[in-house]
């Protein structure tokens, strides 16, 4: 005799909402992971169905990263929570100068969420991780009740490998070395902002969320040692990053205002705003810092890469006791970029 | 505080509103405290509303001032 | 930016940095306050004093809403937002003010406040329509640039039949400000200011007009040059004022054509008489208390007077005893000369509102300026 086998019922994409038997660690939870996450992810670790996965250790040094992604709103021009995630600890790796190899997501899924939107943020996720060649190949999901998470938030971890002997630091720059900014600031804070409650535009401005790991391939490839170190301005914008290069290299820097490239409609919402671009949050910009004889060669290289197209040299750094970041404005007096003046703008990535 | 831009008017809305925009950022603001706006004006916008109209021709006198400061010094 | 980029043009600049210098006699110093918060944040922003020879120099005066709110204000603020049927709303810059005993609105909103930043009173509108059932109140500062704003959303509200909204007036006039600070308003101590002449701040002045400097220029002989936004506009102000100084002349002069007239806003000033009235007198944080220089609302609009509506009463509350913010806002003091400025007192860890708000003089410093070896360089003033 056969014993009756349940119907198994596809999840309601269109109407159904994540409950709390979705993190409950039972069938409910297994089918969400199963329809949502594996089916986005596509790929042997995830459908081998344990927790830990496995894979061979590469040759080189091993990099670690971890993040976590609160962006409120989950949806914005240009991408999403998910995207964001991915596209964000991709970028941790590649700033170590590490090929991103494995990713991680963990999920704190608000009672209620749609799950057409669990879908399309899944579905995003895996659209990077593929791009990137670094595949998703280890999860967690939890729901608590409605009112006690925003949404979503999503928790990644990635591990990567940098070629032995590369040895990329924030502290490692000297004065005399340049600094080159990979393209336009504050996209992506202000495209974030557009969507945002009291804050409307209805001029799309799309985020800068990318992976970099192709770019900083290049460039470590043409730079080699001359290139001391990289940095992704995030939050706190490109003032942050800076300021926080001068303190664990002990320098200074001296930065032109004019060099710096801002989209006009950044700019002109940024005016709108009362928001200076330097302090405004970047996914898919690095900060590169390359001592002067490779500075032309790396300009070129990076400048020959779709997301370094618009790639600067912005400054140098320089001798300085106190740690300050100068710059000469555009207007021609001169003035501290100060990574204090932080933004008011709370949940930007 | 005092933050007031210069934005150009391109649509007038019911109630006293109106569309501007800097730079193709576009706001929907109050006209309510300026008479006359039309299309096409530029109006100092401050915390949300229209305080005074920009007068191009007095905009291009002071340019000019600041030009020929620049050229005698 | 069309009416922007152009006033912040590098090569203009020079130009007009180069005519100063020209002008500026060498023996003498020039002594100008710039009003404005606006003009404060401008000028440091971009550096300008970069461009000016040693002996004009610029001193920074009250003209930030945030910065002359007295703590007891702010506590008042926080008081009436932590009532759990309050929804406060308030412009960015408020945001970290600090209270008594360290408070802010933003430290009272972690504590379970519903405070929302707002950039406009139609999103307080907006927001009081969506919510009948919470009582908003928005928290109202700002010179003349800021009140008509205030007066048009309580016509709004008035129109709409609006029952849960009310405003928090904290709403100061320039004029008596300046007149103080060339009384000589100061903590009794310390001898006045010497300013040679005004840089009058812009917006204000397209409300209000020109013609309410005129006293000043008449009854105190002092120059005031009412200038633009832009860096280039503050400069060429600057020029201006140099000029009377060495003409011997103390007039209104208006830099700012493209959109201050002498009347005025008629339009504004009427919302602004319609709904408003003075009141007797009114704290400032640096300034003491001065007669006539704050609004309240009229009778007939009391019903959105949240002081009233929530019986809301000012607790007087004493600053920090180092924080210079008072003797800083009327331009006796420069930043460095507090003893709390860059240690216990910055931007992060703010003691006084001089250090909040981004036009504050302390912020100012702080953010833009710390890298000048000021002290070194400047002329020693003529006694």
């Amino acid at each position: 005799m056969t014993l009756e086998k349940p119907v198994r019922r596809r999840l309601d994409f269109k109407n159904g909402r994540v409950d709390l038997s979705h993190g409950a660690g039972g069938r409910a939870m297994g089918q969400l992971i199963e329809d949502v996450f594996v089916a986005a992810f596509d790929n042997d670790w995830l459908r081998a169905g344990n927790d830990p996965s496995a894979f061979d250790v590469a040759a080189g040094r091993m990099v670690m990263t971890t993040d976590a992604y609160v962006v409120s709103p989950i949806f914005f021009p240009g991408g999403d929570i998910g995207s964001l995630a991915v596209n964000g600890t991709i970028n941790d790796i590649a700033m170590a100068g590490a090929r991103p190899l494995y990713l991680s997501a963990s999920f704190v899924i608000e009672e209620g969420f749609p799950l057409a939107d669990l879908r399309r943020i899944a579905a995003s996720m895996g659209e990077a991780a593929r791009g990137a060649g670094a595949p998703i190949i280890a999860g967690d999901t939890k729901v608590v009740e409605r009112g006690k998470a925003d949404k979503v938030f999503i928790s990644t971890a990635g591990v990567g490998v940098a070629p032995p002997g590369l040895n990329l630091s924030s502290d490692a720059a000297r004065p005399g070395d340049v600094v080159i900014l990979s393209g336009t600031i504050g996209d992506h804070g202000v495209a974030v902002m557009s969507k945002r409650e009291n804050l409307e535009f209805e001029t799309e401005i799309r985020s800068d969320s990318a992976a970099l790991h192709g770019l900083v391939a290049q460039m470590v490839a043409t730079a080699g040692l001359s290139l001391r170190g990289m940095r992704d301005p995030t939050r706190g914008g490109l003032a942050a990053t800076l300021n926080e290069l001068a303190h664990q290299s002990r320098v200074g820097f001296s930065i032109q205002e004019a060099a710096i490239p801002v989209r006009a409609e950044v700019a002109a919402a940024c005016e709108f705003l009362g928001l200076d671009p330097l302090n405004v949050a970047n996914e898919g910009k690095l900060v590169a810092i390359v001592a002067p004889q490779g500075a032309q060669a790396l300009l070129a290289a990076m400048r020959a890469h779709p997301l370094g197209a618009e790639a600067a040299i912005i400054g140098s750094a320089v001798e300085d006791d106190n740690r300050f970041v100068e710059m000469r404005t555009a207007f021609g007096g001169g003035r501290i970029v100060d990574w204090l003046a932080g933004e008011q703008l709370p949940r930007i990535c | 505080m005092c933050l007031a831009i210069p934005v150009e008017v391109r649509e007038i809305l019911p109630d006293d509103m109106a569309k501007v925009s800097l730079d193709g950022v576009i706001k929907t603001v109050s006209i309510a405290l300026v008479d006359d706006v039309e299309v096409g004006d530029y109006v100092v916008l401050h915390v949300g509303y229209a305080l005074a109209k920009i007068d191009a021709e007095e905009a291009r006198n002071t340019l000019e001032l600041l030009r020929a400061v620049g050229a005698a010094a | 930016m069309k009416y922007v980029d152009e006033y912040r043009d590098g090569s203009l600049a020079k130009g007009v940095a180069k005519e100063i210098a020209r002008q500026a006699r060498a023996e003498r110093v020039y002594r100008f306050m710039e009003f404005c918060g606006g003009h404060t944040h401008a000028i440091s922003r971009y550096g300008l004093e970069d461009l000016l020879p040693v002996n004009v120099q610029m001193i920074h005066g009250p003209g930030c809403p945030v910065c002359v709110l007295p703590m007891a204000r702010v506590d008042m603020a926080i008081a009436c937002a932590m009532n759990p049927r309050v929804t406060l709303c308030a412009y960015g810059d408020l945001m970290r003010v600090p209270g008594s005993h360290a408070s802010s609105l933003l430290k009272a909103k972690a504590e379970g406040a519903d405070i929302r930043m707002v950039y406009s009173t139609l999103d307080v509108i907006r927001i009081a329509e969506a919510e009948p059932n919470r009582e908003v109140v928005f928290f109202a500062i700002g010179f003349e640039t800021t009140t008509p704003p205030t007066a048009l959303a309580i016509r709004t509200a008035e129109k709409k039949g609006l029952e849960n909204f009310t405003i928090l007036c904290n709403h100061v006039m320039t004029p008596p400000a300046m007149r103080a600070i060339l009384d000589g308003a100061s903590d009794g101590d310390e001898a006045p200011v010497r300013i040679e002449g005004f840089v009058g701040p812009a917006h204000v002045s397209t409300v209000i007009g020109t013609r309410p400097y005129e006293p000043f220029a008449r009854d105190c002989a002092k120059p005031v040059v009412i200038a633009g936004f832009e860096p280039l506009d503050v400069a060429q102000a600057i020029l201006m004022l140099v000029r009377q100084i060495n003409e011997g002349r103390a007039e209104v002069e208006n830099q700012y054509v493209r959109a201050v007239t002498r009347d005025g806003n008629a339009k504004a000033q009427a919302a602004i008489a319609e709904i408003f009235e003075m009141r007797e007198s009114f704290e400032w944080r640096g300034l003491g208390w001065l007669p006539s220089s704050a609004l309240k609302l009229r009778p007939a609009f009391s019903g959105y007077d949240a002081e009233q509506r929530f019986g809301l009463k000012t607790k007087p509350a004493k600053d920090n005893p180092a924080c210079e913010c008072g003797a800083i806002l009327r331009g006796a003091k420069k930043p460095r000369e507090c003893k709390l400025f860059g240690t216990l007192c910055t931007p992060d860890t703010p003691m006084g509102s001089c250090m909040v708000s981004p036009e504050g003089a302390c912020a100012a410093h702080w953010t833009y300026g710390r890298f000048r070896e000021t002290e070194a360089q400047r002329v020693k003033e003529v006694a």
